[in-house]
């Protein structure tokens, strides 16, 4: 078909910003996604990854900058002449075709031989090969978001892109999707590209996790290496919880930065701190934080609390406690002792952390 | 044990449980039809009623010598007279019709398109221009067509010094009596393809083209379709009442060579004992429209009107 171009290879954002109007939706940014991988754009609504999607679509033109697969450049191109295609996130299925004929679609478009055939398959790999003579409105939520899948991997696209796929979902068929969403990518190879604003989701499927806030994005890596080292307030409180608070850094021990918070001292390693001088802010995951009734002997980092809350979740016990700075840290104990520790609201507790587990990022920022 | 057996006591007691609710439901399904009731009545009384007297009419036979007056009859006559001597004005009513339902369409589809995915601010004004000639009677809006074609006019007069117009004239002839139709019943036209335009999901306009489509594959096999509840809807609201019109005929078409509207209107009011075949014709109008509907529907249509 005329102008369709035949791309492979990694998908390159290059300097890429959309404004609309004074609003600048997506700002500068720079994104190399390797061929393959399952790429997660994360960020709450508004942070531009829905807009950074559409521009990689077409269905948007960046402002400025170049929308790149492999060595074609695609900027400028029309949706339809791009080896790209979308999971909508109403589906967006076409109500007065079938569902054989929604998946059809696109190879029909191409004048590929066969084009039912192929609805065919691409309906048996998502599991709704027995409705493909319904309608849209026939289905349910969870059927229709098959439907749309199979309407995008029947085209075999070099880029497939998936804006907020599983949102209307409820939790269970969420979870059910989400592997099997990941089983999908790791049988067809394609790059995925899913924007999501649900941490939980970018971390269980994706590969590499970009998080976006206010059209840049804030830090990119995988899943694990971002939630144990943030590098931005943002992305320490967004990705997971976080204890955190402000504080200066008075000087170094060895290896380590020494900053003291509200009168408590903290240690944080250098590689893991993102300021070396003035404020910072210390943070520590909710997990890594052990409570004991007593001071332990040898631990790193101590601070004396009071116990706010306890709430008993099976697995874990979760403990909100209040420390003497005034913030209020969250604690996640996995019920692994025989003894239970059994602490009730207003005990004074010890909290301790190995402080090769702290972060220090900058305080700026919201 | 013992509470077990007082469960299944209370449970099998016929005395209590099953003439209960009765009372509620009764209630609730009087309450549904006294609410029908109005509207039952209406229809009653100025639907059904008059359909009756007009079907007993169109069988009436008249009293020979006395104009006027009729005995009641099964006289199928009537109908024959509808049938063979109106023939063509039956013929030319659903040409005229379906002419102008067509010229509607053509003129209605970007018109309401414009309006779903263009206006933008503009679409509200859009609106009120296509609705504000409702705000003057339909026979002064149509007195002012023939104003405007007429032989004085500027179109009549433009095209004729182009000499674009064969004959000279555009008043008093079926093209003035088309374009009457088409322009009084074209909102009737835009507003259900708009609605069902404007209520298209713009996601799944965008997915055709994700899918490879390009703006008029999109068109052709997407949004198009997807209108097609209006576009069904828009050609019944402007092909019935256009082939039941008689005032565009009357007011803009030539002295011979009337539609079935004009036919039926002669015959109630202007020719005496004129009463049976002019029910008969209204008859058969009904029904023939009714017949063509009802294919149309089944050819066309889709689960839900509009």
């Amino acid at each position: 078909m005329a102008g369709f171009r035949e791309a492979r290879g990694d998908l390159k954002l290059d300097s890429v910003t959309k404004a609309f109007g004074d609003f600048t939706a997506v700002d500068d940014i720079d994104l190399d996604v390797p061929r393959g991988s399952f790429f997660a754009l994360l960020g709450p609504s508004g942070c531009g990854k829905t807009t950074t999607l559409r521009m990689i679509a077409g269905l948007e033109q960046p402002t400025a900058g170049r929308v790149m697969i492999g060595d074609t450049d695609l900027t400028g191109s029309r949706p339809y002449e791009r080896p790209v295609n979308t999971v909508f996130q109403s589906y967006a299925l076409f109500p007065h075709l079938t569902i054989r004929d929604n998946v059809a679609f696109g190879p029909k478009r191409r004048k590929e031989k066969e084009a039912a055939a192929r609805a065919d398959d691409a309906l048996e790999l998502v599991q709704m090969t027995q409705f493909a003579g319904r309608k849209p409105a026939q289905l349910s939520g969870g059927q229709q978001q098959r439907v749309a899948l199979a309407r995008a991997l029947v085209n075999h696209p070099e880029v497939l892109l998936l804006d907020e796929p599983l949102g209307a979902l409820d939790l269970k068929l969420r979870r059910e999707m989400q592997v099997e969403l990941k089983r999908i990518q790791t049988e067809v190879g394609l790059t995925f590209i899913h924007v999501t604003h649900d941490q939980e989701e970018a971390m269980t499927m994706a590969d590499t996790v970009a998080v976006m806030n206010k059209g840049h994005i804030e830090q990119l890596g995988a899943p694990a290496a971002l939630y144990d080292l943030p590098r931005t307030r943002f992305v320490a409180n967004f990705l997971g919880q976080a204890n955190t608070g402000v504080g200066t850094i008075k000087g170094t021990d060895g290896d380590h930065l020494v900053a003291d918070v509200l009168g408590t001292p903290v240690k944080i390693l250098k590689s893991r701190s993102q300021v070396h001088d003035g404020e910072v802010l210390f943070g520590v995951r909710p997990e890594k934080v052990t409570v004991s009734r007593s001071q332990p002997e040898g631990a790193g980092n101590d601070v004396k609390g009071v116990v706010r809350d306890v709430s008993f979740l099976g697995v874990a016990t979760s403990y909100l406690v209040d420390m003497p700075s005034g913030a209020t840290w969250s604690c996640y104990e996995q019920n692994l002792d025989v003894e239970p520790l059994d602490l009730r609201p207003g005990d004074a507790v010890w909290l301790t952390w190995n402080p090769g587990h702290a972060f220090g990022v900058p305080v700026d920022e919201s | 044990m013992s509470s077990l057996a007082q469960v299944s006591q209370v449970a099998g007691d016929p005395a209590v449980h099953p003439t209960a609710p009765a009372p509620e439901t009764q209630k609730r399904g009087w309450t549904a039809y006294l609410l029908l009731l109005p509207g039952a009545l209406w229809l009653g009384v100025f639907f059904v009623l008059p359909l009756v007297q007009l079907a007993t009419v169109s069988l009436q036979s008249r009293y020979p010598g006395f104009p006027g007056y009729y005995y009641r009859d099964v006289n199928l006559d009537n109908y024959v007279s509808a049938l063979t001597d109106y023939a063509p004005h039956f013929a030319r009513s659903f040409l005229y019709a379906g002419l102008a339902t067509f010229l509607a369409f053509v003129v209605a589809y970007p018109l309401a398109y414009a309006m779903a995915f263009k206006a933008g601010r503009w679409r509200n004004l859009m609106m009120i221009c296509v609705i504000a000639p409702f705000f003057t009677s339909f026979i002064l809006r149509t007195f002012a067509w023939s104003q405007i074609l007429a032989d004085e006019g500027w179109v009549a007069g433009t095209l004729n010094f182009l000499h674009l117009l064969p004959g000279g004239h555009i008043i008093n002839t079926p093209v003035a009596v088309i374009a009457g139709l088409t322009y009084n019943f074209l909102p009737f036209m835009v507003l259900p393809i708009y609605a069902s335009l404007e209520r298209a999901d713009p996601r799944v306009i965008e997915a055709g083209g994700d899918l490879y489509a390009n703006g008029f594959t999109t068109f052709r096999t997407v949004t198009l379709p997807m209108s097609m509840p209006g576009v069904l809807a828009g050609t019944l609201l402007t092909f019935i009442p256009a082939a039941g019109d008689f005032v565009n005929m009357e007011l803009l078409g030539p002295q011979r060579g009337k539609m079935v509207g004009n036919v039926i209107n002669d015959q109630f009011l202007a020719i005496p004992g004129g009463y049976p075949v002019a029910s008969a014709l209204s008859f058969t109008l009904m029904a023939a429209i009714l017949v063509m509907v009802f294919l149309y529907v089944r050819r066309f249509g889709t689960e839900e009107l509009v």
